[in-house]
């Protein structure tokens, strides 16, 4: 038992509580406890991922049950990565915010760390029906967020994105059913013992689950044929929140990772590997439907928005194939296009606030006040996310690559992952030398002047891509023991052992 | 019982599929709330069914599983609270653009037309 797992979850939780009930308190007061609330989640998840670094498995069992009968929540390494990069994204993205994005609806600042408070509790569970549970935790305070700021053009994206995680949510509690009908468990560790020894038509049952299970991670994760919600959703949203969106499609990336390779791992018999001979070239229609969508985006927040697709693209293909090089190329890779795709949202939305009627369309239009520090942010952002050395995205794509070198796979990840990133490097350089530098005499009423906040977040999001390569040597190897942590579940099992009365410490 | 249960769970979950494939949002409304139904009774039945039975072991020689009525317990009410936002969402895009179809206007061309300069007057 160790009672620093539920910090994550009870700092937002208690952060959040307290916003919803000081609704009408000045703002300033507001920002402040948020931000405060934030910053108490960064420095708890960096004493998690310490905690992890042992490769150890970390366990709390709500109300002391035994680990198969109660919820549990468990840490390790993927957990402590997952829920740091989420920290990170969230305090630039809460600090961009904190410059006049959270002004208009009293509560954003509730549904901010509601959300927080959803993907970290998705992070952390060791039970599939408690993940289950953060998926609509972070999904209603996701519905609230994509509605912030109000205008019309949001209405109709956002009543798509809630219908379709609705039908999602349906059909995770049906393949939830099928599991625990035949299984009697929905704990991951108890359903990683109890499926190598299904057999006949339960094991039917299970791998219709199973599958069926992936299918609602695909829609999460925005993977082929069910990417086509996000560009719209992503591109209306305020740009703190699409940027904190960014993260939302790594939810389902990292629910495959966990199940996949804990419930149907190597050793799950007859059910080894499901579903991820599917996995591999729909990642790859993904990362190719990503690249023609970039390059016909009509404005940068869409740009963006495609990119995410590209990523999921890029790091579902490594993921698929399961070789351990691979996973920890594509946990490299999570970090980078997390944070870079981040900082690209605030960056777009900084530029939409000063080019007037222009927004953040690719068209032809009078110059901006700040264009000089707009136009690095771009640049490095834009490099950092196409993998163009020396940023940190290059090398997260060596890595990938690096990672399969031989057979049919290589031909197709290789040929792909190159022709796709040549390609988003001309969708930047064409939407960036539009937007930068074919550009009109004339002025824009009443340009916004940069706040300092918003300066900040988003240089701060893309001079990440800079310390991830400063830091790639410790990051790697935190990586590649967290790939090989994830390969070998075999000591996941032994939380089941742990003894609940007499042992605590 | 078995067929009969099973034969509502289908019904269910076809009506609602079906409703959900409408233009209209509140259709698309009603047939969630059926597949949430049908789900919800699908979900009973993964503790096997039984009459008469008590979820307390040693209370009686036969007992039922209590998980799946806890599960549905939680699944009942999460379904219920994103149904109430989503019927306020669907009042908010009628309101927004007079129609009450999927996608704010019939014609996707004609929605793209008038979307334009909503967004630039924000």
């Amino acid at each position: 038992m160790n009672h620093w797992l539920t910090a994550p979850i009870l700092i937002p939780l208690l952060g959040g509580i307290l916003q919803v009930f000081m609704g009408y308190a000045p703002i300033s007061l507001r920002r402040t406890l948020a931000i405060a609330t934030t910053v108490l989640l960064l420095v708890s998840t960096i004493v998690l991922v310490a905690l992890a670094s042992d490769d150890s498995y970390r366990l709390y069992a709500f109300g002391n049950w035994q680990p198969p009968f109660g919820i549990v929540l468990v840490l390790d390494r993927l957990a402590a990565l997952m829920l740091v990069l989420t920290a990170i994204l969230a305090i630039f993205c809460h600090i961009f915010a904190i410059g006049g994005a959270d002004e208009g609806n009293r509560q954003f600042h509730g549904l901010f760390l509601f959300q927080l408070m959803g993907l970290n509790i998705a992070f952390l569970t060791g039970d599939l029906f408690n993940l289950f549970v953060a998926f609509e935790v972070l999904l209603i305070a996701s519905y609230g967020l994509l509605m912030h700021g109000g205008g019309r053009a949001r209405s109709v994206p956002g009543l798509h994105y809630v219908v379709l995680n609705l039908a999602g949510s349906a059909v995770f509690l049906i393949s939830v059913g099928m599991i625990y009908s035949v299984t009697g468990t929905l704990n991951m560790a108890d359903l990683a013992l109890r499926i190598p020894d299904l057999t006949g038509e339960n094991l039917s049952i299970v791998k219709a689950g199973g599958m069926m299970l992936l299918v609602v991670f695909a829609l999460k994760a925005a993977l082929i044929p069910l990417c086509f919600w996000l560009p719209k959703a992503y591109a209306n949203a305020t740009a703190p929140v699409a940027a904190l969106f960014a993260v939302m499609t790594k939810v389902g990336i990292y629910a495959i990772l966990r199940v996949y390779l804990l419930v149907f791992g190597d050793d799950a018999g007859a059910l080894a590997n499901l579903g991820m001979d599917w996995l591999f070239p729909l990642a790859l229609i993904t990362l190719t439907m990503g690249v023609i969508g970039a390059l016909g985006a009509d404005n940068l927040k869409t740009l963006v928005a495609w990119q995410v697709i590209i990523s999921v693209g890029t790091l579902l293909a490594p993921i698929a194939l399961g070789s351990a090089a691979g996973i920890s190329a594509a946990l490299f890779y999570l970090l980078s296009s997390t944070w870079t795709v981040g900082g690209l949202f605030l960056v777009a939305e900084m530029v939409a606030n000063q080019r007037g009627s222009a927004k953040d369309k690719i068209v032809t239009a009078p110059r901006m006040r700040n264009r000089t520090f707009l136009s690095v942010l771009f640049l490095v952002g834009a490099v950092a996310a196409a993998g163009l050395p020396p940023l940190s995205g290059f090398f997260a794509k060596l890595l990938i690559l690096q990672s399969v070198l031989s057979g049919s796979e290589m031909a197709w990840l290789w040929s792909v992952v190159l022709i796709g990133s040549f390609f988003t490097v001309i969708a930047y350089s064409r939407a960036g030398s539009i937007v930068f530098w074919r550009t009109v005499d004339g002025h824009i009423e009443e340009p916004r002047p940069l706040g300092g906040n918003v300066s900040v977040a988003a240089g701060a999001l893309a001079g990440l891509s800079v310390v991830l390569v400063a830091l790639a040597g410790p990051i790697s190897e935190f990586t590649d023991a967290t790939a090989a942590q994830l390969l070998n579940p075999g000591d996941y099992l032994e939380i089941l052992k742990t003894p609940m009365v007499k042992g605590d410490n | 019982m078995e067929l009969v249960f099973a034969l509502v769970i289908g019904a269910l979950t076809a009506s609602g599929v079906y409703l959900l494939l409408r233009a209209r949002t509140f259709p698309v409304v009603v047939g969630l709330t059926l597949i949430s139904y049908g789900v919800n009774l699908f979900l009973f039945s993964s503790g096997r069914l039984a009459t008469g039975a008590q979820p307390i072991l040693g209370t009686t020689g036969s007992y039922t599983d209590p998980l799946p009525q806890a599960l549905v317990l939680t699944a009942i009410v999460i379904g219920f609270a994103m149904t109430a936002f989503l019927v306020v969402l669907a009042l908010r895009s009628l309101a927004d653009h007079e129609d009450d179809h999927v996608d704010g206007h019939q014609d996707i061309h004609a929605t793209s037309a008038t979307q334009k300069p909503e967004e630039t007057g924000k």
